[in-house]
């Protein structure tokens, strides 16, 4: 492979008292993949991301984004770096508008600080229009351009997740994180959200790494799999030869038998 | 009223979105200045209290109702606000146009203090933390003889403007309009700008802030700090308008009123902020209203003025809580709502 690694982890230890979380899981990401962490509930896949984002930090292991050490990083500090994400349940401000959940993604962008804000004059004015039409940018490539305003509590469920991927894309990441981002979506709503992160991809050149329970979702659109099970990873490779895969298939169907 | 549309979002994001908008702000400005001339000096005193619960209130206001956090210790700003004016005043003669930021500067440094806790603690426990610095700032004012003159309290001469001291309360109303004005729209365009975002991510769900690029050290504590200023320029304004400072001015009674003042107005909201100051200023006038009517048949409630004043509040605070939480500016929003739809209803 002659393409360019932008994310490098290496043997990552985690453990919560006695409870281990990921024991000794690594993997890379290469620049403008799309890869897919798949596996049973309480396989790790979560943990994976939050210890990215600089939520959890690990016992051991190595991390490594475009060159630099992420398990120093602050959970800001790590989004400066250029790593977005979504959640799993959806974490969205609720009491904000629409709009002004895509400029919280802005944030990093906007050179601004207490007096430039306060007084809306001169540069901090200049920096929230052009900040303003860059979310507009986001609000047409998701098609959200009808509840611009509306506040996202009252949003329908579908929207809401729609609206936390634009807040993430905001950020204009380097790599974007998705943390089931069509859980508990009908067949169209998935489809949709399907194209989005191709568009994502393809569009926008954004690296992703995605932990999804829809199979049908991870074998049509990633690029690469890579499956955990109980906090260790059990196999890597292109979707069809994850699919293959007879630890894969015993981790999700349970062992064979012996036959009686 | 029709929908506004804008061509550019230079306009979407103007203070002022319609001409009519302009027009009923232009309106209330110009009451703001003429009204004033035509009230008796007790009205007027009345409303001057109003102006420095204000500033005193939005200050407040940013922290709890935009950032989330919890502070008990807002007097301890406005007293060390009021603190500075009245020392360098004495000491050195500074004009106010010093000594009004400088107020709000230390305030500010001491507010920035007082803020570290909320690094660690959240709700209840930052609410303890900051009462308990409050009381020992309050203890430091009330002790420290020789520079505060302990429960005696100093004497403050008004400010001077073209070197006639501003004795009249019409004059110090007037003198006090554009910092009330000014605090105001300064605290608007921060909570529609990077920082007010920033405050309430952080209020809503910290750890997505967080994931956001938001830093969460540095946007409580420049909550704690912009608050804490606001305080101070309050109690700077504060004195000069009494003429004098003592540790009675500032008491944990004083506090529960600014927490009421948000209940009532609307917790979040600048707008909000005015209404709750205004209201719970005018409220104690309003009941010596009702008691002096009474006296006749029921003397005691004069007599037991005070304590019949803080049951009321309390009562206030309840109802507001149990029937409109978003207080005054909720009445607002539905008013304007109301009016934006009028004579047909859509949407």
């Amino acid at each position: 492979m002659g393409e360019q690694t932008l994310l490098e982890a290496e043997d990552l230890h985690l453990h919560f008292g006695g409870v281990s979380a990921l024991s000794g899981v690594g993997f890379t990401l290469a620049q403008g993949e799309l890869h897919a962490m798949i596996g049973p509930n309480g396989a790790g896949k979560t943990s994976v991301l939050n210890v990215i984002s600089g939520i959890y930090r690990p016992q051991a292991g190595r991390l490594r984004f475009a060159g630099r050490n992420l398990l120093d990083l602050k959970p800001y500090q790590v989004a400066q770096a250029g790593i977005a994400r979504s959640f799993q349940n959806i974490e969205l401000f609720q009491h904000m508008s629409v709009l002004d959940n895509l400029l919280v993604g802005r944030h990093r962008w906007i050179k601004a600080g207490v007096l430039a804000c306060g007084l809306f004059l001169g540069r901090g004015r200049r920096q929230e229009i052009a900040h303003r039409r860059r979310a507009e940018e986001i609000i047409d490539f998701l098609e959200i351009e009808h509840i611009r305003h509306a506040r996202v509590g009252n949003l329908p469920y579908g929207l809401q997740k729609r609206v936390e991927l634009g807040r993430a894309l905001a950020l204009e990441p380097k790599l974007l994180l998705l943390d089931e981002p069509v859980a508990g979506m009908n067949v169209e709503e998935t489809e949709d959200i399907a194209r989005f992160i191709l568009d994502i991809k393809e569009e926008l050149g954004i690296t992703i790494l995605l932990v999804e329970h829809d199979m049908r979702l991870v074998m049509d659109i990633s690029d690469r799999v890579t499956v955990l099970d109980f906090g260790k990873k059990i196999a890597a490779g292109t979707p069809q030869e994850v699919a293959r895969n007879q630890a894969v298939i015993e981790a999700y169907l349970g062992e064979p038998h012996e036959a009686a | 009223m029709g929908r506004t549309f804008h061509s550019s979002y230079a306009e979407e994001m103007a203070l002022f979105q319609s001409d009519w908008a302009r027009a009923w702000m232009a309106i209330f400005l110009a009451l703001l200045l003429g009204v004033p001339a035509l009230l008796g000096p007790y009205l007027l005193s009345v409303l001057n209290l109003a102006g420095v619960a204000v500033i005193g209130a939005i200050g407040l206001n940013l922290l709890i109702g935009t950032t989330g956090q919890i502070s008990l210790g807002h007097v301890a700003f406005i007293a060390c606000g009021g603190y500075t004016t009245a020392i360098l005043a004495e000491r050195f003669g500074l004009p106010f146009w010093l000594l009004i930021p400088a107020s709000g500067c230390v305030a500010a440094l001491i507010g920035l203090v007082v803020g570290v806790p909320s690094l660690r603690l959240e709700g209840f426990y930052l609410a303890m933390a900051t009462l308990a610095a409050a009381f020992i700032i309050e203890y430091v004012y009330a002790h420290w003889e020789s520079l505060t003159a302990g429960t005696t309290g100093m004497k403050v001469a008004r400010p001077t403007l073209a070197g006639a001291p501003l004795e009249s309360s019409l004059a110090f109303f007037y003198f006090q309009l554009p910092w009330v004005i000014g605090a105001t729209l300064f605290a608007k365009n921060l909570t529609r700008t990077k920082v007010g975002r920033a405050w309430v991510a952080i209020r809503d769900r910290d750890i997505s802030a967080e994931t956001l690029g938001i830093d969460l050290t540095h946007y409580k504590l420049v909550a704690f700090i912009v608050s804490a200023f606001y305080g101070g320029v309050a109690g700077s304004l504060y004195v000069y308008y009494l003429k004098t400072v003592s540790p009675e001015h500032f008491t944990f009674a004083l506090m529960i009123e600014y927490i009421a003042m948000l209940i009532v107005g609307g917790v979040g909201s600048i707008l909000g902020s005015i209404f709750g100051a205004v209201f719970i200023t005018l409220l104690p006038e309003a009941l010596r209203l009702v008691t002096d009517l009474l006296r006749d048949d029921y003397p005691v409630l004069s007599f037991r003025f005070l304590y019949v004043k803080q049951g009321i509040y309390g009562l206030i605070i309840i109802l507001f809580l149990l029937f409109k939480p978003d207080g005054c500016f909720g009445w607002w929003q539905d008013v304007k709502r109301y009016w934006q739809t009028w004579p047909y209803k859509h949407s």
